[in-house]
């Protein structure tokens, strides 16, 4: 049944017409051009499509958009973008915390939903955060480095 | 002389032009799949025309624009096609040079380049490439002439650069899965249950009421069946649909004893011995052992994609593949075109470290184009499908025998390598045996130069070490019982676990420190100098007794026997499960483009060999893969991966070799001596998961 449903993406306001249990990552990727949320494995194992919903590091693959009204949904374009850099997308290629790429976007999502209420974590912490995520082409050090270098520039930019 | 892939490609302007002023278009044929390598082929471009790297414009490899490289294989990009592209450039930079002499009315040698504009005695000359492009025609084959700058000139290669691919990643950037073209219709397709089924019943019915409204058009011809929606979420409804109700005969059933290694020794082989005659019987310590490695997924985040339109007689395919000209060749005899009429355009996947899904869906996708000419078709495999349907890295069991002389000294070593093909998938794709059209010719085994036969199963099958008498043969499975093709190294890391673990247990009969043993059989000093380095690294000299759950290993070996030189430490510690500590490596690559690139290509390799030797193994049984979610094929995550130190040699005199795959080896072997060093018993069949541990615990 397809039914008016709106929702908050990247803070605006964006009305829809779907079935109430269509993916998230379908919508953000077919109806919205989203494409920053990847598809990985559809069942929410990989962290590839992660999106934030209210601050929460979640699987898009595994949200029906008819549970999501009235919640603030945050996708890595949302994050920052090439004008305005957010500092974790900045620290990642400051120390080229990647290679293929393709786990980034949702790895930066999960970062964010850890910097934002953890500022000071540390390496077991990120990467206790982040071990839902996977990556297959071994950036692993390199991505804990990053987001733990991107955390002290926002410390430092806060109490500054 | 000229490089192989520019004497195959013979005209400069294939390689490198100036047609915008103040731009370097720069052209090879080689892919970016993360590996970095286009970054390191733009830096050997800029270095060798001394322009700045953001004046150049490189080339998204596509066939008619690029020059044909074949597939982007082996850690051999910058071996090979930097040196294609560096003779390009040095040549294109020499007719530029003479042009601007003649101008200018002085000689050559009086002329030298800052980011493309001429200097004369240092003070500007008023010339650049962009002023002298219309009079330099390099629509010209090279003459071998030019020379490369010398290493001591070098300003950017040996310097670290950032990737050119990377910054669109962190925002988001395009990959082919994202493509999204006008009319595009969206396809899935119902996969055989092995080559021989034959579908006997389908209910399109169901699959049209599943499609839940969306209109379904359904091809089938012989045993490939595609579904097409113009909305996605209806072709993924509707294929789930058809899978529930496709009835098969003939499907494959497998027996789950085929996902051990050692199931290979029972099947159908053909031998291919090769080195010294057998040892003659002696009195001499022997020492046997056998060693396995299950068949292992690519495991690319990233399912396959293809995209097809067939247009006007003319089919354009976009691919993540691993090269544009072999996918070209595929496509013209599976889709029974001329070349010329197809148009293959590489777009960056998920990585790949081999041949996985990404052929097989781009066929796919021409396959149906063909039958449903006018719109493009996007293919999306799912999770399901590229664990269950790629090709795999083949399984190995490898039975190893030595002998020591009486004062411990390693005289005489054989090794019998049962193997399925490491690149018997090239060249064919699931839709072909759908559609049952012939078998590609069977390849004709290429020979490596002193006319050793080529097969990925025998890469580093010896250790690198100076070793009197040595032999091995491999014994090929093939067909083996699943479709297997090239994964990242191919037999080379496998051979290197079996044979570095195996000189640690020699050094244990020899009564010898692992480490002792290892350089008393190194000659090269290059070789001697990484061993060393990794020892120190390590803190080799403090290492305790075994048995005690800690454990420190090391391994080394010279890349197929004439790439990199390289040596892995490991420290763990194992109770129920093994926790990795820390890995040290120190590789010698010879002369290094961008040392940054290099140490991640390095460490990316230690960690995803790490995962195949603590984790991975697919399960086969019945219809084929059995393992086809990531909560069946678990990889190693975030909260396991330990810190790794690299020490990267820069040997800048030296030729350059590839860096991409050499470090998986060393690192499966340090694993698995760290691990018997913390047992004290050794585990020999990958993965070392913790049945196996409890078992050579008890075993003990």
């Amino acid at each position: 049944m397809l039914r008016e449903i709106t929702l908050s993406i990247n803070g605006q306001a964006r009305r829809l017409s779907f079935e109430d249990t269509a993916s998230l990552l379908d919508v953000l990727r077919t109806e919205l051009e989203l494409k920053g949320a990847r598809f990985g494995c559809g069942a929410g194992q990989c962290g590839a499509c992660a999106v934030l919903v209210d601050g929460e590091d979640k699987a898009s693959c595994q949200l029906e958009v008819g549970n999501l009204e009235g919640k603030a949904i945050t996708t890595l374009e949302g994050i920052g973008t090439p004008e305005r850099p957010h500092p974790l997308q900045t620290a990642f290629l400051d120390l080229q915390a990647g290679q293929c790429g393709y786990c980034l976007s949702g790895i930066i999502v999960g970062a964010k939903a850890l910097l934002d209420r953890n500022p000071d974590p540390t390496r077991a912490e990120i990467a206790q955060a982040l071990a839902w995520h996977l990556c297959r082409c071994g950036a692993h050090n390199r991505i804990l480095a990053a987001v733990a270098l991107a955390a002290e520039r926002m410390r430092a930019e806060a109490g500054a | 002389m000229i490089p192989i892939n520019l004497a195959n490609n013979p005209r400069l302007d294939r390689w490198v032009g100036f047609e915008t002023p103040g731009r370097v278009r720069v052209a090879v044929g080689k892919v970016e799949y993360g590996q970095g390598a286009l970054t390191g082929l733009a830096m050997i471009a800029a270095e060798e025309l001394d322009v700045a790297m953001d004046r150049l414009d490189v080339v998204t490899p596509q066939t008619d624009r690029s020059p044909d490289e074949g597939l982007t294989v082996g850690s051999m990009s910058i071996e090979t096609s930097g040196a294609a592209i560096r003779q390009a450039c040095a040549e294109a930079r020499a007719l530029f040079t003479a042009r601007a002499a003649e101008r200018l009315g002085c000689a050559g040698e009086d002329l030298d380049i800052v980011d493309g504009a001429f200097l004369r005695h240092g003070a500007s000359a008023g010339l650049t490439y962009w002023d002298l492009a219309g009079e330099v025609d390099l629509a010209q084959a090279p003459t071998g002439g030019a020379s490369w700058k010398s290493p001591d000139r070098h300003r950017l290669v040996g310097q670290s650069a950032p990737r050119l691919d990377l910054p669109g990643k962190v925002f988001g950037a395009a990959y082919l899965q994202d493509l999204s073209l006008p009319g595009m219709l969206h396809a899935r397709v119902l996969r055989q249950p092995g080559p021989a089924a034959t579908l006997r019943a389908l209910d399109e019915a169901a699959i049209r009421h599943a499609a839940g409204g969306q209109a379904i058009e359904i091809i089938r011809d012989v045993q490939f069946v595609a579904l097409l929606s113009e909305s996605e979420r209806a072709a993924a409804a509707a294929i789930g649909a058809a899978e529930l109700s496709a009835q098969w005969d003939g499907a494959r059933d497998l027996p789950p004893s085929v996902s051990e290694a050692v199931s290979l020794k029972a099947m159908e082989a053909v031998s291919y011995p090769a080195g010294d005659p057998p040892a003659e019987a002696s009195n001499r310590r022997r020492h046997q052992a056998a060693y396995g490695r299950p068949y292992i997924a690519h495991g690319s985040m990233g399912p396959s994609c293809g995209v097809a339109q067939f247009k006007d007689g003319a089919l354009t395919v976009w691919t993540h593949a691993q090269g544009v000209y072999p996918m070209r060749q595929l496509l013209a005899r599976i889709c029974g075109l001329a070349p010329e009429v197809i148009t293959v355009i590489h777009a960056q996947g998920a990585g790949t470290y081999g041949h996985n899904g990404s052929d097989d869906a781009a066929v796919d996708a021409a396959v149906i184009a063909m039958r449903r000419p006018g719109p493009p078709i996007r293919v999306q495999w799912r999770r399901e499908d590229e664990f269950g349907h790629e090709p795999l890295g083949t399984a190995m069991h490898i039975e190893l025998a030595a002998e020591l002389d009486a004062g411990g000294r390693l005289v005489d070593y054989t090794a019998d390598i049962w193997s399925g093909s490491h690149t018997g998938g090239r060249g064919s794709a699931l839709a072909q045996t759908a559609l049952g059209l012939p078998p590609p010719p069977p390849m004709v085994p290429p020979t490596l130069p002193g006319g050793v036969r080529f097969s990925g199963g025998i890469l580093n099958a010896l250790p690198s070490y100076d070793i009197p008498a040595r032999r091995y043969a491999e014994h090929l499975v093939s067909p083996g019982p699943v479709r297997t093709s090239s994964l990242r190294g191919l037999g080379g890391p496998v051979n290197t676990y079996a044979g570095e673990c195996f000189i640690d247990e020699l050094a244990e009969v020899a009564g010898q420190d692992p480490l002792a043993f290892r350089l008393g059989m190194i000659s090269d000093p290059r070789a001697r100098h990484v061993v060393e380095r990794v020892a120190e690294m390590s803190g080799w000299s403090g290492r305790g007794a075994a048995g005690s759950g800690q454990g420190l290993g090391l391994a080394y070996c010279r890349y197929r026997d004439r790439g990199a030189y390289i040596a892995v430490a490991v420290a763990l510690n194992v109770d129920t499960e093994v926790r990795l500590d820390h890995m040290w490596c120190a590789a010698d690559c010879g002369q290094v483009i961008n040392p940054d690139g290099v140490k991640n290509q390095l460490e990316g390799g230690m960690i995803m060999a790490a995962s195949w030797t603590l984790k991975e193994q697919v399960r086969l049984a019945g219809r084929g893969v059995q393992s086809i979610t990531w909560d069946d094929y678990p990889i190693l995550r975030f909260d396991e991966i330990p810190p790794v130190d690299i020490d990267l040699v820069m040997a800048q005199s030296e030729r350059s070799v590839g860096a991409g795959e050499v470090s998986l080896g060393p690192a499966m072997a340090a694993i698995g001596n760290a691990v018997a060093h913390a047992l004290g018993a050794r585990i020999r069949d990958l993965p070392f998961t913790r049945d196996k541990i409890a078992h050579a615990l008890l075993a003990d």
